[in-house]
């Protein structure tokens, strides 16, 4: 039986009571939404809040808006309903599709965007029991000294293994933050640092509000994922395509590959190959060949890490695919 | 913590600390025995309730995330001895094995025949994708499940 430990909880109703509790209570609380990561890390003693606040009564954290520029996310929007949206299934497919894959059927209807963005980071030797991680002597993401997928590491390199993170980077998406010292907003691209401890720039009493999406015409993404069963599980490895045409060619082209470390990997050499040109299976298969380049898998998560590495040129291709010309522009 | 719950349509209160898991209020306190816990993370989906009419796992659930919100368990779809047509299907078709993932999987497929009245295979199967059945039979499942849609087309639309 894996039981929570000790918490006092509390559940404001507006977003303005969950600001001024955050700052009364400081770095002793963390913020829960669904809870789907934040209570198994709990059991398994991996983060230890003495105070859970709770955002499920601030209604104005629900709920998708969009109109002509922008898709606006609320950040306590369940993933399940971002998922089947009319709005993002149009102008963020690589959102909807990435959403659509978290965890199982049962997490989707508990866990949310917001959730979702800030998850923590996973790994082998941290997502364990507090008996076995004792046994192995613990790590550097918590209680130990040590790396035990990087020897003499002396940096934690557990895997962001948010979904929506791929998606909304490619997409260009704005984070809103609300915190005791006001509001302010991050792109999606400045969300993660390269610390597997802490991946976020996010403050720990800053309350992520709104998710907000660019709508632009000619625009298409696709998410694709690798997990070891395909009905509910964490990443293997991730990764979300965006690209903007202008008629039949490519004029702007973005990739971002995760689940590798603690920030999800932008593909940049991607971009400068794909920039003019026009989708053919050789460009996919070369853009297939330079994400394999520049992205290494390490044996942080599950698996043979050959295998997950060999599995990034599957799901380039598999993404790309599903990423050709919108029909109005091909027929120009 | 007081914390007012709508347990299978009854009005329950009970006194509890936060952090305790929905899973072991209705266990314990309340006596519901039927939603089980499995690996107690996440993952199995033997402890699967219904939480404002949603599948949840109860274990992913505090307590003090509970108030004033309704929830069903397996114990809540028969009416006394009466099984429903998803129960007696279950039975009949071999939906129901060993017994361990029987209650989260009649919870999720409540779910999904409360939305969907004419549900695919596919549709099924992903409805159940949280609920793990090691005997493997989840093609007896999903044949129950069908089974018990039809029934209850039937049912609603009355004898032909």
């Amino acid at each position: 039986m894996l039981p929570l430990p000790v918490f006092q909880h509390h559940s404001p109703s507006s977003l303005a009571e969950a600001v001024s509790l955050m700052a009364e209570l400081g770095d002793r609380a963390r913020l829960i939404a669904g809870g789907t990561d934040l209570l198994p890390n709990m059991k398994h003693g991996i983060v230890e809040p003495e105070h859970l606040v709770s955002l499920r009564a601030v209604t104005e954290l629900n709920g998708v808006q969009h109109d002509d520029a922008h898709i606006v996310i609320g950040a306590m929007t369940r993933l399940v309903d971002i998922a089947k949206h009319p709005a993002v299934l149009e102008h963020a497919p690589a959102l909807a599709e990435a959403t659509g894959q978290v965890g199982g059927p049962h997490h989707r209807r508990m866990g949310t965007l917001g959730g979702n963005l800030c998850l923590d980071t996973r790994c082998v030797y941290i997502n364990q029991t507090y008996f076995w991680r004792e046994a192995l002597g613990f790590c550097l993401k918590k209680d130990g000294t040590v790396c035990h997928v990087v020897k003499s590491g002396k940096k934690c390199v557990a895997a962001a293994s948010n979904d929506s993170a791929p998606a909304l980077m490619v997409l260009g998406a704005e984070i809103d933050l609300l915190s005791p010292r006001g509001k302010r907003t991050l792109s999606a691209n400045d969300f993660y640092t390269t610390d597997g401890i802490y991946n976020q720039s996010r403050k720990l009493d800053e309350i992520v509000t709104h998710i907000r999406i660019p709508i632009l015409a000619d625009r298409v993404s696709a998410f694709e994922k690798l997990r070891r069963r395909g009905a509910i599980d964490y990443p293997l490895l991730n990764c979300a395509i965006r690209i903007d045409y202008k008629g039949p060619q490519i004029d702007e082209f973005d990739m971002v590959v995760s689940a590798l470390a603690a920030r999800p990997k932008r593909v940049k050499a991607a971009a400068r190959l794909a920039i003019g040109k026009k989708p053919s299976d050789a460009l996919t298969k070369q853009l297939a060949e330079v994400a394999f380049k520049n992205c290494k898998p390490l044996t942080n998560l599950d698996n043979d890490a050959d295998w997950r590495r060999d599995m990034i040129r599957v799901l380039v291709r598999k993404a790309l695919e599903r990423a050709r010309p919108p029909v109005a522009s091909q027929a120009t | 913590m007081r914390v007012e719950l709508l347990v299978n349509g009854q009005e329950r209160v009970v006194e509890m600390p936060p952090m305790v898991r929905l899973l072991d209020v209705l266990r314990g306190q309340l006596g519901l025995i039927g939603a089980k816990e499995g690996c107690g993370e996440g993952e199995c989906g033997t402890c699967t309730v219904m939480l404002d009419g949603e599948p949840v796992n109860a274990c992913l659930v505090a307590i003090g995330q509970c108030n004033g919100r309704e929830i069903i368990t397996v114990e809540g779809l028969a009416e006394g001895e009466h099984l429903t047509p998803l129960q007696q299907c279950m039975a009949d078709h071999g939906g129901a094995q060993c017994g361990i993932c029987t209650p989260g999987m009649l919870i999720a497929a409540e779910a999904l025949l409360r939305r969907e009245r004419s549900p695919s295979d596919e549709q099924i199967r992903a409805a159940v994708a949280g609920n793990i059945c090691r005997c493997t039979g989840y093609q007896r499942i999903v044949i129950s499940i069908q089974e018990a849609a039809a029934a209850r087309r039937e049912q609603s639309e009355g004898p032909r």
